[in-house]
This record gives structure tokens, C-alpha cells and sequence, in this order.
């Protein structure tokens, strides 16, 4: 199994069509709904080799390879997902979703709702960790898988593959929670309020249904963006990265761009609102804020991670201060009270919550070695 | 710290009862733990800091925990474990007394085994003026990880010292059980604490 690692190549997006009700945590019941995915590798015989992958706030279905029309748009977790890659997409049927309420083809905010024969908009129902995981359970369905030889995520998908270990404890073999937590921490959720007030007080977001005004809260979304971006990084690396340097090399005392910081932050929100759905931002910031499974066990979490039967890797970044080594280890701590087979590595990094994302060996040698024993026991 | 011989393992393993909870402080590459899966069926946690040793844990199968012991064992309830291993380990931590301290409160009892630094051989180096260098002790003194040099004599007046009962130890030398003089003839101890 050891040959140069390569792209899955190219790769096209598939789409569902769910009309049995869904039923949401909120209460809400949407009639039907669409969810968009990508599939690679091939699914054996037995189905037992399907890993999920879970994706986290600006993430997509688009996990791998690339489109035809468009070669440079790779997938997000390209550097782990391929043939003889740490995933290795000849041994496992790797699948990536966009969550129901996403902006990238699953039903969502901009989507047109059927009653009303205009876009959802703020209308959209409130949707949960809880609720993606059910839309995913429905796709494995769609797809005949019974079970998972992996559920796996970052951050928010790391809270979507926990979920999955609680909501459908024997649908897994294994849960994969990278840089995640058992629930965001207050300061969190500030700043996610903070992002979501950005977008909320822009003036072209129109309570929600900027489509019908043809604009969008550009300016909003750019902070969102901007704010968010700063706390994916660590202090160290961005002081790495750009340090002080100014742009003219001298003050030129004025409100443009002086420090090549803020030309990388404007960049990204520029990038970013181009592409990006200001409700589904605000939704996906709410299931973040609302993710807490221990709430109703009195915040006990190994009380509430008692049903969850999978095998757990965690995995946490040195300087990652968004969801820090700590969060993952009270995770860790939970499961090692309930007897369950459980590992956990904290990888050094510069590289902040972000980490998750990138190229790390020491990552990926852990990841490489954790799949190859699930290919050893859930495969052929 | 690898050691070649078996006779910690074998030692190890019949202190401890089927089914227990155990946990395996610097578990190394994670040979101990799945020894004792497959003789005791335990259940069992390894904690290692080397990321390559943790990979190894991962390919063996092995729950790995990758945390630095200096720091505590915070993750873990009072007397959750049955046993708390650290083998040949002890020397190569800051906070000895600490982290033996830990072990206790996390465990009903802690097995630990370290190198006897007044193994007659290792007199004898000191004897003719160079730092002992033998298989118990397999580091120059200028690359060696551990950071505290001790005997078993010493061992026994630190855990009188600090309230903490030596219910049985076995000495050993060269994968021979050493019953007399183990201060002077064994190379290596194993012993089982309480409070």
C-alpha cells in the first residue's frame, strides 16, 4: 500500500431528494429536502468500508479531488483524502455532505421554499448538530450503508461525529473528533454573537431576505469573516506569517491598508462573501452555540457519552485556543470513565484551530496509522 | 525505555486480576498494555508524550492518551484504576513524588519498576570513576533521559517519607530474582504501592 499519494482526481457532485418529513429539533418540519454529496473510492461488498465525513462552519461536500470545469477548486481536506493518502480511498468509500441549511446545493436558506414560491431566507428553520446527523443518517440510507466504519470531523464536524456515536451508537465502529468540543465556550459563542451581529446590523441583509432585494450583506459577511479568521489562527502565527511589516514601508498615517495583516483579512472576506451565505452563516453559528449534549445530564458528559459504543480517536492542536487540547481532553476524560476505547494525540502546531486543515506529518502519521487498523478490522 | 527481558511483564501480570482497569504511564510502544489484553483481558489506557510511540500504540491497537505526566493526571477520577503501571519511568520524571502521589489517587494501587543505581556493577564504574553505563541504565551520561538517579534503599526511605506503603517488592538481575542484598545484587525492582 505504499505508492506516491495522489488526487482522487476529478470528481462530481450528486444530489438526494428526501420527501419523507423531517422533523427538527426546533420543532419545525420541513416537507422535504435535498442534500448534495461527493462520493470517493468504492463501497465493498459488505458496505463495511463507508467513512462520513462531517464538515465543519464554511465547509462543503467538496472534500476531495477536484471539478473538470474547474480544476483549481479542490477539495478542503484534499491533503488526507486520496488514493495512498493517510485516508486511503482504495481500501475506504469516502463520502462528504453539505449539511442541510448549507449554502453549496443541500436545501437551504436560499433555496426556494415551496409554500411560498420564494427563497426561505430568515425563514429557514433553526437546524442542529442533532438534525445533521438524522439528514446524514438518511443519505447512508440512500447510499445502503448500515454502518460506518468512521464518522469524522473538525471542529464543528467533530461535534457532528460525536453526535453520531450518541444518536446512532450502531451505526459507527468509529468516531474521529479533530479539534473539537463536548460545547462551545462562552467566549466562543461571543464571538460567534459578534459575527452574527456583523451580518445582522448590515444594512443590505434585509432581515434575512437580501435574495428578493437582489444584494447581499457583503459587509457583514467580510467581518464575519474577518473576526472568525483571527481566531482560527494563533498570535504566533500570524505575527510569522506577516509581522509588521507595512506595505509603503513607512506610516502614510491614513485608514487604507498599511499592515500587510489587514490586506490578508480583507482578502479573505472579500473571498469569503463572494461565496458564502449570510443566513447560513448565522444558522451554522447557532448549531455551533447550541451543541451541548451533556446539558440535559445536569452537564455531566460522560453521563450523556454512556450510550455512545464507538471507538474514539481525538485529536487536538498545541495552539489551537478555539477549541484547545483542554476541550478535547474533557472529552477523553468522559470516555475513559465509561470504559470505551478511546485514543488521543496533541499535536504540535503554530498553526491555531486551523491546524486541522493543514498538511501536519505527525497529524497525518496518526491519522495514516488509525485508519489502516480500521481497514485491518472493519474491511474485507 | 525498552527493555529486552520479559521478567517486569511477567511480574506485572501477576499482580493483576482479569477484567481490571489499568493504566500504563509512559506505556512506550504499548507492549505491556496489550500483553496484559491478551493474558488478563484488562481494560486498559496507555499515557506516552513521544508522538512516534504513540503512533506504534495506534497501529498495535492500543489506547493511547498523548499527555505529559508532568503535568499531572487531571484527566483522571479518584481511584478510578485498579492499577497504575509506570515502568522504568520514575527516573526520567521532575516531580517524583508528585506524580507517585497521583498514581495512588487515581488508583487503588501503583506498580512501579526502576533501575537500582546501586547495582554492585554500577558501584563498581563509580569505583574506577566513570558513570555507570549497563542494561539497566543503557545511557551515557551526557544523552540519558533520566533526570533522577536513585536506589532501592533510597526508594524505601522516600515512600516512608511520604506515607506511602511498599506492599511488596521484587528485585531482580539479569532475569534472576534477587532475594538477598537486593540494594547491592539487583539491577532492577518492581514493587507494589498503596497508601
Amino acid at each position: 500500500m505504499t505508492t506516491v499519494p495522489q488526487s482522487v482526481g476529478i470528481v462530481e457532485p450528486r444530489r438526494v431528494a428526501f420527501d419523507e418529513p423531517l422533523t427538527l429539533r426546533c420543532g419545525a418540519t420541513l416537507p422535504a429536502y435535498e442534500l448534495v454529496y461527493e462520493t470517493y473510492g468504492e463501497l465493498n461488498q459488505d458496505a463495511s468500508n463507508a467513512v462520513l465525513i462531517c464538515h465543519a462552519l464554511s465547509g462543503s461536500h467538496h472534500v476531495a479531488g477536484v471539478y473538470a470545469d474547474n480544476p483549481k477548486n479542490t477539495g478542503w481536506w484534499d491533503n488526507l483524502i486520496g488514493p495512498g493518502k493517510p485516508l486511503d480511498t482504495r481500501r475506504f468509500f469516502v463520502i462528504g455532505v453539505n449539511n442541510l441549511g448549507g449554502c453549496f446545493g443541500s436545501t437551504g436558506p436560499a433555496s426556494i421554499n415551496a409554500e411560498t414560491g420564494k427563497p426561505w431566507g430568515a425563514d429557514f428553520p433553526f437546524v442542529t448538530v442533532e438534525d445533521w446527523v438524522h439528514t446524514q443518517a438518511r443519505l447512508a440510507d440512500h447510499l445502503g450503508i448500515a454502518r460506518f466504519a468512521a464518522v469524522m470531523g473538525g471542529s464543528l464536524g467533530g461535534m457532528q461525529a460525536m453526535s453520531w456515536s450518541l444518536q446512532y451508537p450502531e451505526r459507527l465502529a468509529h468516531a474521529i473528533v479533530i479539534a473539537s468540543a463536548p460545547h462551545l465556550s462562552t467566549e466562543n459563542i461571543a464571538f460567534n454573537e459578534v459575527a452574527r451581529q456583523a451580518i445582522l446590523s448590515d444594512p443590505d441583509f434585509h432581515n434575512g431576505h437580501f435574495y428578493t432585494h437582489g444584494v447581499v450583506p457583503a459587509r457583514g459577511l467580510r467581518l464575519a469573516r474577518m473576526l472568525g479568521h483571527i481566531t482560527y489562527l494563533s498570535d504566533d502565527s500570524l505575527a510569522q506569517k506577516f509581522g509588521r511589516a507595512l506595505r509603503h514601508g513607512k506610516a502614510s498615517f491614513s485608514y487604507d491598508i498599511e499592515f500587510e495583516v489587514e490586506s490578508y483579512l480583507r482578502y479573505q472576506g472579500e473571498r469569503f462573501a463572494k461565496f458564502f451565505d449570510a443566513n447560513t452563516y448565522l444558522l451554522t453559528t447557532r448549531a455551533l452555540d447550541y451543541f451541548d449534549p451533556a446539558l440535559e445530564h445536569g452537564g455531566d458528559l460522560a453521563a450523556a457519552l454512556a450510550p455512545a459504543t464507538a471507538d474514539f480517536l481525538l485529536v487536538s492542536f498545541s495552539t489551537d485556543w478555539r477549541f484547545s487540547p483542554a476541550r478535547s481532553r474533557e472529552i477523553v476524560h468522559a470516555l475513559v470513565k465509561n470504559r470505551r476505547r478511546v485514543s488521543y494525540a496533541e499535536i504540535p502546531s503554530p498553526a491555531g484551530h486551523d491546524s486541522f486543515l493543514l498538511d501536519n506529518p505527525q497529524y497525518h502519521a496518526v491519522l495514516r496509522s488509525y485508519f489502516a487498523r480500521i481497514g485491518e478490522q472493519t474491511c474485507r | 525505555m525498552p527493555l529486552n527481558d520479559r521478567i517486569d511483564f511477567d511480574v506485572i501480570t501477576d499482580w493483576i486480576q482479569p477484567g481490571e482497569k489499568v493504566l500504563d504511564l509512559g506505556c512506550d510502544d504499548g507492549q505491556l498494555l496489550a500483553h496484559l489484553i491478551d493474558a488478563r483481558g484488562i481494560c486498559g489506557y496507555g499515557v506516552e508524550k513521544d508522538p512516534a510511540r504513540v503512533i506504534d500504540c495506534i497501529q498495535r491497537g492500543i489506547n493511547v492518551l498523548q499527555i505529559d505526566l508532568e503535568g499531572g493526571l487531571n484527566d483522571f477520577d479518584d481511584q478510578f484504576f485498579d492499577h497504575v503501571i509506570m515502568s522504568l519511568s520514575l527516573q526520567a520524571i521532575q516531580n517524583t513524588v508528585g506524580i507517585l502521589h497521583e498514581m495512588l489517587r487515581v488508583g487503588r494501587e501503583a506498580i512501579v519498576s526502576f533501575p537500582n543505581f546501586a547495582y554492585w556493577r554500577h558501584r563498581q564504574s563509580i569505583i574506577n570513576g566513570r558513570m555507570p553505563v549497563s542494561d539497566s541504565l543503557p545511557y551515557q551520561w551526557f544523552d540519558t533521559p533520566n533526570v533522577r538517579f536513585f536506589t532501592i534503599a533510597d526508594f524505601e526511605t522516600l515512600c516512608a517519607d511520604n506515607g506511602i506503603t511498599i506492599r511488596e517488592l521484587r528485585a531482580f538481575d539479569d532475569n534472576q530474582p534477587i532475594t538477598e542484598e537486593p540494594n547491592f545484587l539487583a539491577s532492577l525492582a518492581i514493587c507494589r504501592l498503596t497508601k
